[in-house]
Order: structure tokens, then C-alpha cells, then sequence
């Protein structure tokens, strides 16, 4: 994961950080996309472990998810997928909310994801503060542990959600959830520099990015772009031709890499 | 006897620590955006508590509005059926026709006192979302109902009384379209308007600090019960009961009781068809430990930690999780909890509207059916003077529709005119 960021900062830009649920539209299916997005600029990898039950999601991410659960999405099926993916070379992480991971075992999910290559986990309801199972378990195995931060955060929880951070930063852009967002976030800035101001980890910026214009834009203040809901909504936008969702997500990833490249 | 319920909020045996931790049950699964907005509310919380001016008009508004305390009633006809006396907690008489007025007008005063101007709800049946809607137009306050589009069909008429009291109903089409959705839909909301919106939560569940503020919300059940029992009969009653979905009437029930050992203990979930058929929402006697809503707890869930659809034909019951504080209770022995099947259930609300002209909630009637059931241990055990207190905790109105279908009610069962040929 470091080695994604330091390559970045060498070459004078962000990095862009793609995210993908499991499963979707199937498993080999899904596979397929976060390769392509790899292949077309992505330098980071998010893989989504679909939920029942995704409060931090919009109607996009839930729309992919619920379709993915529907088709009998089961967690060793996130394995695979962190497996294919990261034999590319290129980092990959789960972002999971909690009840899965608890019911598959923590210690259990940790050793799994560390077989299978993974880079970590992503915990969007799970702060630092309730997640002493989690740190020990990515301890043990090496694991990256990125916790979110958001504009509410206080000042007190920035330090203290940081000091358990490993791999980096998320920093989320609005008080919201996942989803395309036409305007960029005044609240972004702001928080990464108060972030930047307690770590020396990167800071990703996720939530409402879904153009080159607006990575460039996070770019000129963050060390990644993070972008989920508009590589979801390409994928459901060409639910007959996958051959041509490909194109179009292989098209969004060249987009939003020239602009983490335009912005820095 | 006050009728509110925040004067006491010392940290006991069965309660929660600082953390929200009920044992191994509870704390805060929740985004970090929220985090803020939880501790001001645990923060406000506190504060309002300790503050006897706020107390006291808790309990003004109650008293004079929500028409409480409610009565504590000596079910004498059903006492016969059931084998031991039985006292009925009469909150079926309570504004809104339910507990859940206590909860939402406790919540409602706190977010005027906190000066947000907008309050947010989830519903599964609708009756927390129209004692919601009910708190923000005696507040005045802007409300947002969340429902899920399953139970906004079914609950047309609860859907019409929100509007007419001015709340704006929203329905919810993900995942199962049914209550876990609408909260689904509300913490969404919540993490995009926290800095102006309350979330009223329904039910003595999700993070802290809600299990435990929803819960000295509606204690005023319990402090209320218990009071009126000693002055009636002299003692406490040997067993006290209730219905368990999110198990805010429970819990506002059993905590003024959980000091007196000798004081059964028993709550009632929803069986649905039968636990054995799956299809039910007996959470704490079939399901497992998981995090749902932001509390660790006990879930309706399937190998993979995916939540199971509930079912039961109370509406106000067909949720797949439950309080942490329950959980807590049964791991520890402090309480009971067994599941009592709809037909049970259907039965029970016939036998009460029978024997003492009570037609009471489908959720109430669980309670009825479990303590039927179990009644004949209590007289083995205490003798003939065995007492049971069970909460009624609404009234069914609201369920004629269900009632009318179950029983095959609404046609005429005799004509009066020409002779019989």
C-alpha cells in the first residue's frame, strides 16, 4: 500500500483509488471490471463486501450490492475477488461494513484476507474506539487499517482515529452518503488539512468524486481520489453488454487518472 | 408519584457503562460523521436529566397531554380465564394510543432544548411514526417520516394521520421495503442534516446512547407500575410481562423491577408461524450475536452476517434485532424471553376483548398470550395469590384491519325482519 502512494508522490501526483463491489454484476464478472480498472490507471483498489443492511450508501452502491446479494453473494466470494485482483500487483482492500466480518470470525477474516493477498480493510461503521477484535487481528497479520474521518469529526477524534490508521487516511468529503455529487465539497479541504496537521499518513478524499475535474480538483490537496458510485452507476448503466461497460469503465479510470495527474 | 422517568439515570447492575456497553451487548457501530452528533446527544442527554426544571416538564407535558400516569387495572374477568390475578398496565389509554408517546415527546423536548428545528423517524407500522409526527406539531417541529413501501401499503391509514398532522412521509423501496429499511433510510438522512435534525428513534435499540435514553424515556412505565402495585395490593407482583420487537415497552416496563429479585421477569417475542418455519422475529431465542444498527446484539441473520427478513403479523413487533440491554438480561438470566406465535397472539387479543371489553394491540397481545401460557407455573410456585403484571402497551385500533381478516369479522351475523320459514 505505502509503495501506491510513494509512487504517486514520486511522480508528482495523487493517486486514484477504485472501488467495485464483489459480486457484481457476478463474481467473475466483477473481477473482470477491477482488472480493467487496474489496467486503465487505477493504483489502489477497493473491493466492496455487499451488505444487507449499507447506511453509508446511496441508492447507487446499494442498487450494485443488493443485485450482487440477489445473485447469492456469498463473504468467501470478496476472497476470490481480493485474490484476482491483487495478483495484478496492484493493492486491494476490502471495505466491509462490520456484521459480516464478526460473523465470519475477525481473527479468522484477517488471516484470509492476508492469504489471500489482501492489503487490508476499509470499516466505514466501525471506529477505532470499538474495534480492539479488528486492530489486534490486522496486527497479527500485517493488515492495513483505514478508518474514516469526517467534516464532524473533532479534533480529539482526528488524533485519535489517525494514531490506529495504517496504509491511509479516508477522509469523507461530505456529511453524506456514497454517491455522485454534481458540486465539489467545501468541507473536503478543510478536513484534510486538519488531518494532514495530526499524521503523516496520505489522505484519500472519497464521496461524490465521479470526473477527471473533480479528481484533478481533490488532487491539488490530497494524496488520493477515491471514487466508488461512478464506476457503479457505468456498470449499471450497460446491464445487457458487459463488452461495452467494460469500455466505459476503462474510459471513466483514463478520465479520473489524467485528472489525479492534472490536479496535484 | 411522578409520571416521567429521567429523574433516575444511575448506572446499575443491568445498565450500561459510559461506553453504551450492556455487558457484552450494545456500544456504537456507527460512521465516524455521526459520532459528533451521538456524543452531543449522550451529552445533552446527561445534562437534561440532572436538570430538575427539565424533569418537571417531562412529566407537566405527560400528566396533562399524553394523559398520564396511565392506569393500573385489576383484570378481573381475564384473571379468571388466566388462572392468577392479572394487572394490566393500561398504556392503550395513553395519547396516540400507545407507550411510544413517552419515548417521542421525551426525545421531542430534548431536541428543543438542544434548538434543532427538524426531527427525523423511521416506522415499521406507523405508530411510532405518528407519535413522532404528533411531537413535532405540539413542538413544532419539522418531521420527516421514514417507512418502509411494504408497510406504508399496509398501514394507509397511519400514513394519512402523519400527514394530517403535518409530518412528511417518505417511503423506502430498498432491500426488504420494511422497518430495518426505513432506519436504513433515516441514519442516511441523519448523516446528511445532523447539524439541524434530531433522529427520534422508535425503539430502545441502535447506538448509544439511544438503548438507554429511549429506555429512561419510557420507564415511566415501570416506576409508574410499580408504585401503583404496592399501593393496590400491597406487595410487588411475582411476575411481570411484556411484548419484545425493539423492546422499548419492555424495557420501560422491567427496569424499575430488575432490583427485585423475587420478581419474575418475562418478555415476549414475536413467533410469527412458528420458530421452527423460519418465519418469525424471535431475535434473542433464535438469533445470534451480531452488530446491526450501530449495537452489538442479537440479530436474525444468516451464515454470511446478512440480516434475515423478520415476520410477524404485528407490525410493531417484525424487526431482526433487538435492544442491547435484552440481549444483556437474557445472557445473564435476569430475563426470559420466548416466543409466542401469531395464532397465540390472535387468541389473546379475542380473550381480552371478550372478558374485560379491551381490544388491544396485536403487539399487547402477545403479552397476554405469553403470560396465559405461563400461568400455571406462577400458581405452582406462589399459590393462589400468584399476581402478574403485564404491560398493555397499545390498543388495536390500529389492527381491525388484520383483526378483521384473521377472524373473518365484518358480516353480518344475523338478520332481524321476516320470520324464520
Amino acid at each position: 500500500m505505502a509503495n501506491a502512494f510513494e509512487k504517486a508522490r514520486a511522480d508528482g501526483r495523487a493517486a486514484l483509488v477504485g472501488y467495485l463491489p464483489a459480486g457484481f454484476p457476478d463474481v467473475a464478472g466483477g473481477i473482470e471490471a477491477l482488472q480493467a480498472m487496474v489496467a486503465a490507471g487505477c493504483d489502489v483498489i477497493e473491493v466492496g463486501l455487499p451488505y444487507s443492511d449499507p447506511v453509508m450508501d446511496g441508492p447507487t452502491v446499494q442498487a450494485a450490492a443488493q443485485q450482487a446479494l440477489e445473485a447469492g453473494f456469498r463473504t468467501t466470494d470478496v476472497l476470490r475477488t481480493v485474490e484476482a485482483v491483487a495478483a495484478t500487483g496492484t493493492p486491494t482492500l476490502v471495505m466491509t461494513y462490520w456484521n459480516p466480518v464478526e460473523r465470519y470470525g475477525v481473527e479468522r477474516f484477517a488471516a484470509d484476507l492476508a492469504g489471500a493477498g489482501g492489503a487490508g480493510l476499509i470499516t466505514p461503521d466501525l471506529t477505532p474506539d470499538f474495534a480492539p477484535e479488528w486492530i489486534a487481528a490486522a496486527d497479527a497479520h500485517d493488515l492495513d487499517k483505514v478508518f474514516l474521518v469526517a467534516p464532524s469529526s473533532t479534533e480529539e477524534r482526528l488524533a485519535m482515529t489517525v494514531a490506529q490508521c495504517r496504509g491511509f487516511v479516508y477522509a469523507t468529503a461530505v456529511m453524506g452518503v456514497t454517491g455522485a455529487r454534481a458540486s465539489s465539497s467545501e468541507l473536503a479541504g478543510p478536513l484534510v488539512a486538519r488531518t494532514k496537521a495530526v499524521t503523516d499518513l496520505p489522505v484519500g478524499v472519497g464521496l461524490g468524486i465521479s470526473n477527471g475535474d473533480q479528481a484533478a480538483e481533490v488532487a491539488s490537496y490530497a494524496d488520493a481520489a477515491i471514487v466508488g458510485s461512478a464506476f457503479v452507476r457505468t456498470l449499471l448503466d450497460h446491464p445487457d453488454d458487459r463488452a461495452a461497460g467494460l469500455r466505459a469503465l476503462s474510459a471513466l479510470t483514463e478520465d479520473l487518472a489524467e485528472g489525479v495527474r492534472r490536479g496535484a | 408519584m411522578t409520571a416521567g422517568g429521567v429523574q433516575d439515570t444511575t448506572i446499575d447492575a443491568f445498565g450500561a457503562d459510559e461506553r453504551g456497553w450492556f455487558g457484552d451487548f450494545g456500544g456504537r457501530f456507527m460512521p465516524e460523521a455521526l459520532i459528533a452528533a451521538l456524543d452531543e446527544l449522550t451529552d445533552a442527554w446527561h445534562d437534561a436529566a440532572a436538570d430538575p426544571a427539565f424533569g418537571a416538564e417531562f412529566d407537566a407535558i405527560l400528566r396533562d397531554y399524553a394523559n398520564l400516569p396511565s392506569p393500573l387495572y385489576l383484570a378481573e374477568r381475564l384473571s379468571e380465564q388466566v388462572g392468577v390475578r392479572v394487572l394490566l398496565k393500561r398504556e392503550d389509554l395513553n395519547h396516540t394510543g400507545a407507550h411510544k408517546i413517552r419515548n417521542v415527546l421525551g426525545q421531542a423536548l430534548l431536541t428543543k432544548r438542544m434548538g434543532k428545528q427538524r426531527v427525523i423517524a423511521e416506522t415499521g407500522a406507523g405508530q411510532h411514526g405518528v407519535a413522532s409526527a404528533t411531537a413535532a406539531a405540539y413542538f413544532g417541529l419539522d418531521c420527516t417520516v421514514y417507512m418502509g413501501a411494504v408497510d406504508a401499503k399496509r398501514q394507509a391509514l397511519n400514513v394519512a394521520r402523519m400527514q394530517l398532522l403535518g409530518a412528511t412521509v417518505v417511503t423506502v423501496d430498498s432491500g426488504s421495503a420494511t422497518l430495518k429499511d426505513a432506519i436504513n433510510e433515516a441514519l442516511r438522512d441523519w448523516v446528511a442534516s445532523v447539524d439541524h435534525t434530531a433522529y427520534l428513534f422508535g425503539t430502545a435499540a441502535g447506538p448509544h446512547p439511544f438503548p438507554s435514553m429511549v429506555r429512561d424515556f419510557a420507564r415511566g412505565i415501570g416506576d409508574e407500575a410499580r408504585a401503583q402495585c404496592l399501593a393496590q395490593i400491597g406487595r410487588l407482583p411475582d411476575a411481570i410481562a411484556a411484548c419484545v420487537g425493539g423492546g422499548s415497552n419492555a424495557i420501560g416496563l422491567f427496569q424499575a423491577f430488575l432490583a427485585d429479585p423475587d420478581v419474575r421477569v418475562w418478555g415476549y417475542e414475536p413467533g410469527g408461524d412458528g420458530v421452527e418455519t423460519g418465519r418469525h422475529a424471535a431475535t434473542i431465542h433464535a438469533g445470534d450475536s451480531g452488530v446491526l444498527h450501530g449495537a452489538r446484539t442479537f440479530v436474525l441473520q444468516d451464515e454470511d452476517g446478512q440480516t434475515v427478513e423478520s415476520h410477524s403479523i404485528s407490525a410493531g413487533l417484525d424487526y431482526p434485532g433487538v435492544g442491547p440491554q435484552h440481549a444483556h438480561l437474557a445472557r445473564v438470566g435476569r430475563a426470559s424471553y420466548t416466543p409466542v406465535t401469531d395464532t397465540e397472539a390472535m387468541e389473546a387479543m379475542a380473550l381480552l376483548s371478550r372478558t374485560e371489553g379491551i381490544i388491544p394491540a396485536i403487539e399487547s397481545a402477545h403479552a397476554i398470550a405469553g403470560a396465559l401460557r405461563d400461568a400455571p407455573r406462577l400458581l405452582a410456585e406462589c399459590g393462589p395469590d400468584a399476581t402478574i403484571l403485564i404491560n398493555l402497551s397499545g390498543r388495536g385500533d390500529k389492527d381491525m384491519e388484520t383483526a378483521l381478516e384473521w377472524f373473518s369479522l365484518g358480516q353480518p351475523q344475523g338478520e332481524t325482519g321476516g320470520p324464520a320459514s
